[in-house]
């Protein structure tokens, strides 16, 4: 993914320029890249300002300028029991999504590369990558048909077999390992494609060579694919680690909704947020919470992102 | 890495050495994993297919199954129904979809071209403009807020404006795709003549159209997929989407589609057929764009993805 590429160009000239007659007189670029800019500024600069909600007891009335109460709202937030598990569960379920993640995605790609039946090899990655383009909402319905309480799939095997239903929707202990299911069936196909992409680029001589050397398969996995994949699966990584803070918003709120029994295990500060506000409608509170996910992210993003620029110059994104 | 990754699958190094049995069956394997997993990735469609067209019978007698007692087109007739919903939020989703995602290309092209070009001095400053958005967002009530005030809220424009418009993400495939095209094609475009409009549209943007077909697939998949936007800023069921009509109808189907209406002589109306039929053909568009799709999709990715 190009969050792996420079953003940055290097070796700009280092002369001042004037900036009206730069404007002037490259004005099309400018005017073509208006837009863009123009948006950006709008629903990314200009919201900042509103930060200062959290800071204050909002009255929509006064709107920006309601009384300043410092830093009571984060008091409530942290002094309430939520704070905790909704960083926790953040924390859980990305970090298990991140570690099984890639593993699937890692073992997909090199097993892929081992298939050398075109037909086959096309048809069934085309198959892994459809859930991809399927919406959460959609497959909070399969989920459903499958894990249902009366109808579902799994429950009529259960009674098939002799067993009695599980009412899988009220219990938290399962949710988990589904949730994670459902992230690597849904993601996988997807995630493959970097990998996949990396490993047809190592150069075809290094196996060449390795198997007139009487490499098996499996050496040649282990000692030539693997260490050059490296790279790019520690790139990968560190950028999703970065992003660890932020939960998936249109994958929990679809499947696990207003379901009060799972919140205590689903309930992401992404989703805690949308609720605080949905039901408080205390702008106040849900803009403080907020402002913990994007201080915090910010850190983790930048850290990473740092990171990467020192360990792997040429997968830096900034 | 490189960019040609995509160019050939590696050939087996020697076909004519005779493989061991081991690795024979290590290929066996190998094939039976990926069969299974790719099986597995699309046997949940199928059942949504599968009970779209089950009668609503079968369904409370056996629930969900790949093997109905009874077939029924039930679901889809009711669809139709004039009192149903769903070509309502068919329109507003479709109409919402081709006219954001031509939008949004447009400006990602433009945005992506800009920074790409070498006379531009300021492209290094923009990137970083652009960049600072992807690690710090003020969140949602500010983006709430924000939407409100300009006036993108209960209307068709909160579905097509907010959030889903512009993506700096896909604005850097774009310039690092352009970065890819030599620079001297532009220099020898300007000797010959042309003015820099035309260099924009008539060269360089017929030769981006695979990385532009890719980010349409993004935006276009974004539009189509999206149900934040109208939970945050729809009430006025008129410009419910596709997606936030199927997630309001999951828990309350009745209210929306008003069945009883149409479906009054029959003593069990087709609840559950119903939510996968209009799952069906939400996914209808997808399901039958889908072979073209994916493979922009991959290519693009690649190409954007993996730094020359």
């Amino acid at each position: 993914m190009s969050k792996a590429s420079a953003v940055m160009d290097v070796g700009v000239g280092k002369k001042r320029v004037n900036p009206i007659r730069e404007l002037w007189q490259n004005k099309f670029l400018y005017l073509l890249a208006l837009p863009a800019i123009v948006y950006t500024f709008i629903f990314s600069y200009l919201t900042l300002p509103y930060i200062a909600i959290a800071f204050e007891k909002f009255n929509y009335k006064t709107g920006i300028m309601s009384p300043f109460v410092g830093f009571s709202n984060f008091e409530y937030f942290f002094k309430s029991s939520w704070a905790w598990t909704v960083t926790r569960n953040t924390l859980v379920i990305n970090i298990l999504f991140l570690l099984v993640g890639t593993v699937c995605a890692v073992v997909l790609a090199i097993v892929l590369n081992e298939v050398k039946a075109k037909r086959f090899l096309k048809t069934s990655q085309s198959m892994m990558l459809f859930p991809y383009f399927i919406s959460w909402v959609i497959v909070s319905y399969m989920l459903q048909g499958i894990l249902g309480t009366d109808t579902g799939l799994v429950n009529n095997m259960i009674v098939a077999a002799g067993g009695s239903r599980i009412n899988f929707y009220s219990t938290p202990s399962y949710w988990y390992p589904i949730l994670l299911l459902l992230n690597i069936w849904k993601n996988t196909g997807y995630n493959t494609i970097v990998y996949l992409a990396a490993i047809t680029g190592i150069d075809e001589g290094l196996y060449e060579a390795a198997y007139i050397d009487g490499a098996t398969r499996f050496k040649r996995i282990i000692y030539i694919t693997i260490p050059l994949l490296t790279p790019t699966i520690c790139i990968m990584t560190l950028m999703s680690v970065g992003r660890i803070f932020y939960g998936d918003f249109g994958m929990l709120y679809a499947i696990i909704r207003d379901n009060s029994s799972l919140m205590p295990i689903a309930e992401v500060i992404d989703t805690y947020v949308y609720r605080t506000f949905k039901n408080t409608g205390d702008p106040s509170l849900s803009m403080a919470i907020g402002l913990y996910q994007s201080v915090v992210g910010f850190i983790l993003v930048f850290t990473a992102n740092w990171i990467v620029r020192k360990k792997f110059p040429e997968g830096a994104l900034f | 890495m490189n960019a040609t990754v995509m160019a050939a699958q590696p050939s087996t190094p020697n076909n004519k050495i005779k493989r061991s049995t081991g690795e024979s069956i290590g290929t066996f394997f190998i094939y039976l994993v990926v069969f299974l997993f790719a099986v597995m990735c699309i046997l949940p469609f199928i059942l949504v297919i599968i009970v779209s067209f089950s009668s609503e019978k079968s369904i409370t007698l056996n629930g969900y199954s790949f093997w109905p007692s009874e077939w029924s087109t039930a679901a889809y007739n009711m669809l139709f129904l004039p009192s149903s919903a769903v070509p309502q939020a068919y329109l507003v989703t479709g109409i919402s979809t081709v006219f954001g995602t031509l939008v949004a290309t447009f400006i990602t092209f433009g945005a992506g071209y800009t920074l790409a070009n070498r006379s531009c001095r300021y492209r290094n400053g923009l990137s970083l403009y652009f960049y600072v958005t992807m690690v710090f967002s003020a969140g949602l009530v500010p983006w709430y807020m924000m939407c409100k005030s300009l006036n993108c809220y209960d209307n068709i424009w909160a579905l097509i404006v907010p959030s889903l418009m512009f993506n700096p993400f896909n604005m850097f495939l774009v310039r690092n795709f352009v970065r890819g095209i030599p620079a001297e094609l532009n220099e020898s475009a300007k000797i010959d003549g042309a003015g820099e409009v035309r260099i924009a549209f008539s060269i360089f943007f017929p030769l981006c159209l695979p990385v532009l077909a890719t980010i349409a697939l993004f935006y276009a998949i974004g539009y189509w997929n999206n149900y934040f936007n109208a939970v945050m800023l729809v009430n006025n069921e008129d410009y419910y989407s596709l997606q936030m009509l199927l997630f309001k109808i999951q828990s309350e189907i009745t209210a929306l589609s008003n069945l009883s209406a149409g479906a009054m002589q029959t003593v069990n109306p087709p609840k559950e057929s119903f939510k996968m039929a209009t799952s069906v053909i939400t996914m209808g568009p997808i399901i039958i764009l889908y072979p073209f799709l994916q493979k922009y999709f991959v290519k693009g990715m690649v190409v954007g993805a993996v730094k020359g």
